[in-house]
C-alpha cells in the first residue's frame, strides 16, 4: 500500500516536472521571441527611415513641427526627380560597369588560382595561400596612401577604370579563399576519373571543379560584387569629377551644395543605390550566408 | 625558372593517351608548370599591388612633405609628439574595443535567441536581421546621418515626446563617438550573430544531454558546454572583427569627418585628411602605418585559429 502511495507520488512529481520543462520551454520560445521582435525593430529603424524620408515631400521634411516617423503626404517625387538627373544616372551606370567587370576579373584569377593552389601543388604553393588568406586581411585604409602614388604615376587619379585596379585587392584574397576550399573538398577520385578518361586539367576544371563547387562561386560572386558596389574610401580619395564618380561617393557631393542639404534626395538616391546588393541577397541568402562564414570555416 | 614555366605552358596542355613512364614524368613537370601559370594573375595582383604598396609606404613614410628628402622616422616621433594624434590612437582603440565589444554580446544574445526558435522563422527573421550587413555602409551611414542630424534629429524627437531633453549626437565628442560607435555596432552585430548560429549549431546536442543529466542548470551549459565548443569561432570572430573595425573609414567620414575638433578621428580618416586633403603624403602613410603592427598581431592568431580549426573538421 505504501508502495503503491509511493508509486503514485513519483509519478506526480514526474508528471510536475515534465509540465514544469514544458513551460520552461514555451516560456524561453515566447521570451526569445519577443527578444528578437525588439533587435529586429532596433535593426530596421535606420532602413525604414530612409524609406519614410524618401517618400516626404521637400515642405513636410523640412517642417519642424509634426511627427517625422510618419509621412502625411507620400510622393515619388525625389526618386523622379534623380531618375532624370544626369549625373545620378552616370553613377548608377558607373557602379553597375565596375561591378560587373571587377566581378569577372575576380572570378576568373580566383576560380584559376583556387584551382591550382586545392589541386596542383607545386613549389611555394602552401606558402601561397597562406599569404592569400593575409592579403584578405589587409584593410585598404592601409594601402590607399602608396596608392594614390601609384595610381597618380599612372595617371589614373579622377578615371573610373583606376578601380578596376584597385578593387579586385579587396575581392580576390577572399575569393580565392573560399574557392581553395570548395575545390579541397571534392572527392579527388572524381579528378582520377577525369584523368583516366582523357580530360585536361582545363576540362577538369570546366567539367567538373566548377559545376560541382557552383555554391563556392555563386558565394565568391556575391562578395565580389557586394564590394565593388558598396566601397567607399577608393573612389573616395581617387574619383573627384561628377562624370567619374561611383554611387557611394556621388550621393554626397551631387546632392550637398554648401551647406544646403537635399535630404529627400539623398535618401531616395541611397535607397535606389542598397537596391541591388539587397535584392541579390533577397534572392540567394544562402549563398550570401555561406560565404560569411566559409572564411573562418573553410580553406 | 618563370620564363621556362611560361614557355612550357604556353603548349597545348597535354593529355592523350601517350602511356610511358618518360611522358609521365613530363606530365608531373608540366602540372607543376601549368599550376603556376594559372596562379600567375593572382601572384601579379598580391605582389603588385599588396605587398609593393606595402613596402612603397613605408619608404614614402621615411620622406619629409615635399618628398625630396630622406628624414628616417620623423615622421613618426613627430606624430608621437602631437596631443592630437595620440588622441586619434586613443579614440581608435576605443572605437575598436567598444565596437567590437557590443557586437560580440549583441551578435551572442541573437544568434541564442534564435537557436531557441523553430527552424522556420530562424530564417524569416535571420534574413531580416541581416540587413544591416547588407545594405553598403557608406549607405546605410548617409540614413544614420539624417537620424542624428542636429535640426531634424527623428531621434531627438521620440526622447523629447519621452520628456527627456534632446541630445547633440554629433556636436560634442562623447556624443559623438558614441553615435559612431552605435552605427558600427548596427553594422557588425548581424555579422556575429551569423558566426555564432553557425557554431550553435555544430556543438553536438548529446553534450547538452550529458549536462543536463549531470544536472547542469541554462547558465552551467552555457559555461561549460557551450563556451568551451565555441571559443576557437568566437576568438576567430572577434579577432577579425578588430581588424576590420580598426581599420574602418566609412563611418567617421561620413557622420562628422573626424569632428568636433578632430575628437573621433580614426587611423584611416585621419590619414586620408593629412595625406589627401592635406597632400602632407608621406605623414598620411606614417599614420596608416601605425596599423600595421597592430593588424599583423591579430592576423598571426586568425591564421592560427582558422589553422586549427581546419584541423579539428578534418
Amino acid at each position: 500500500m505504501s508502495g503503491t502511495v509511493a508509486t503514485a507520488g513519483a509519478i506526480q512529481a514526474a508528471r510536475r516536472r515534465r509540465s514544469s520543462l514544458h513551460a520552461e520551454r514555451r516560456w524561453a520560445l515566447w521570451g526569445s521571441y519577443a527578444a528578437l521582435a525588439v533587435f529586429v525593430f532596433g535593426f530596421l529603424v535606420p532602413p525604414v527611415y530612409i524609406l519614410i524620408t524618401s517618400l516626404k515631400s521637400d515642405h513636410e521634411i523640412a517642417e519642424q513641427g509634426g511627427n517625422p516617423w510618419i509621412v502625411s503626404h507620400p510622393t515619388l517625387a525625389h526618386y523622379d526627380k534623380l531618375l532624370h538627373n544626369a549625373n545620378y544616372v552616370g553613377f548608377f551606370i558607373n557602379t553597375v560597369e565596375v561591378a560587373l567587370l571587377v566581378v569577372t576579373i575576380s572570378m576568373l584569377i580566383s576560380v584559376f588560382a583556387a584551382f591550382s593552389l586545392a589541386r596542383m601543388r607545386f613549389w611555394g604553393s602552401q606558402t601561397l595561400a597562406t599569404g592569400v588568406f593575409l592579403t584578405y586581411l589587409v584593410p585598404g585604409s592601409l594601402l590607399f596612401i602608396p596608392m594614390f602614388k601609384i595610381i597618380g604615376d599612372f595617371g589614373l587619379i579622377n578615371n573610373t577604370w583606376c578601380l578596376l585596379l584597385l578593387y579586385p585587392t579587396l575581392s580576390v584574397p577572399f575569393c580565392t579563399w573560399i574557392m581553395i576550399g570548395y575545390f579541397a573538398s571534392i572527392p579527388r577520385e572524381l579528378d582520377e576519373a577525369a584523368l583516366i578518361d582523357g580530360a585536361g586539367w582545363l576540362q577538369m576544371l570546366w567539367r567538373i571543379f566548377i559545376p560541382v563547387a557552383m555554391p563556392g562561386i555563386i558565394a565568391a560572386t556575391i562578395f565580389a560584387f557586394t564590394v565593388s558596389w558598396g566601397e567607399f574610401l577608393y573612389p573616395l580619395v581617387f574619383l573627384y569629377s561628377s562624370d567619374q564618380m561611383v554611387l557611394t561617393v556621388g550621393i554626397v557631393s551631387d546632392l550637398i551644395k554648401g551647406d544646403v542639404f537635399q535630404w529627400g534626395e539623398i535618401m531616395a538616391g541611397s535607397l535606389m543605390a542598397a537596391a541591388p546588393p539587397v535584392i541579390v541577397y533577397a534572392f540567394l541568402m544562402d549563398y550570401y550566408i555561406a560565404g560569411l562564414t566559409a572564411g573562418a570555416t573553410k580553406g | 625558372m618563370p620564363d621556362g614555366a611560361v614557355a612550357q605552358a604556353g603548349a597545348p596542355p597535354l593529355v592523350s593517351g601517350r602511356a610511358g613512364n618518360r611522358s609521365l614524368h613530363k606530365f608531373m613537370r608540366r602540372k607543376s608548370s601549368i599550376a603556376l601559370l594559372m596562379c600567375l594573375p593572382l601572384i601579379l595582383l598580391i605582389a603588385g599591388l599588396v605587398v609593393y604598396p606595402t613596402i612603397y609606404s613605408i619608404y614614402l613614410s621615411m620622406l619629409n612633405k615635399k618628398m625630396t628628402h630622406f628624414v628616417g622616422l620623423g615622421n613618426f616621433t613627430f606624430l608621437l609628439s602631437r596631443p592630437t594624434f595620440r588622441m586619434v590612437i586613443f579614440q581608435s582603440v576605443f572605437f575598436a574595443v567598444t565596437a567590437v565589444f557590443f557586437k560580440a554580446v549583441i551578435g551572442f544574445a541573437i544568434a541564442h535567441f534564435m537557436h531557441n526558435i523553430p527552424s522556420r522563422t530562424q530564417r524569416v527573421l535571420r534574413g531580416l536581421l541581416l540587413v544591416p550587413w547588407v545594405i553598403p555602409l557608406a549607405i546605410s551611414t548617409l540614413g544614420w546621418w539624417w537620424l542624428f542630424d542636429p535640426s531634424y534629429s527623428a531621434f531627438n524627437w521620440v526622447l523629447v515626446k519621452l520628456g527627456l531633453p534632446s541630445v547633440p549626437w554629433l556636436g560634442e565628442t562623447w556624443w559623438a563617438r558614441i553615435a559612431v560607435v552605435t552605427v558600427n555596432v548596427w553594422f557588425g552585430a548581424p555579422f556575429f550573430m551569423i558566426m555564432y548560429l553557425a557554431a550553435l549549431k555544430s556543438v553536438p546536442e548529446q553534450l547538452y544531454e550529458a549536462a543536463a543529466i549531470d544536472g547542469a542548470g541554462a547558465w552551467q551549459k552555457l559555461r561549460y558546454v557551450t563556451l568551451p565548443m565555441m571559443r576557437n569561432i568566437i576568438s576567430i570572430t572577434v579577432l577579425f572583427s578588430l581588424i576590420v573595425t580598426f581599420a574602418n573609414f566609412d563611418i567617421v567620414r561620413i557622420l562628422t569627418s573626424g569632428g568636433p575638433q578632430d575628437q573621433t578621428h580614426l587611423f584611416a580618416t585621419y590619414a586620408a585628411q593629412a595625406g589627401i586633403q592635406s597632400g602632407d603624403i608621406p605623414l598620411g602613410a606614417s599614420i596608416s602605418l601605425f596599423m600595421l603592427p597592430i593588424l599583423a598581431v591579430f592576423a598571426f592568431f586568425i591564421l592560427r585559429g582558422v589553422t586549427r580549426r581546419t584541423q579539428e573538421q578534418a
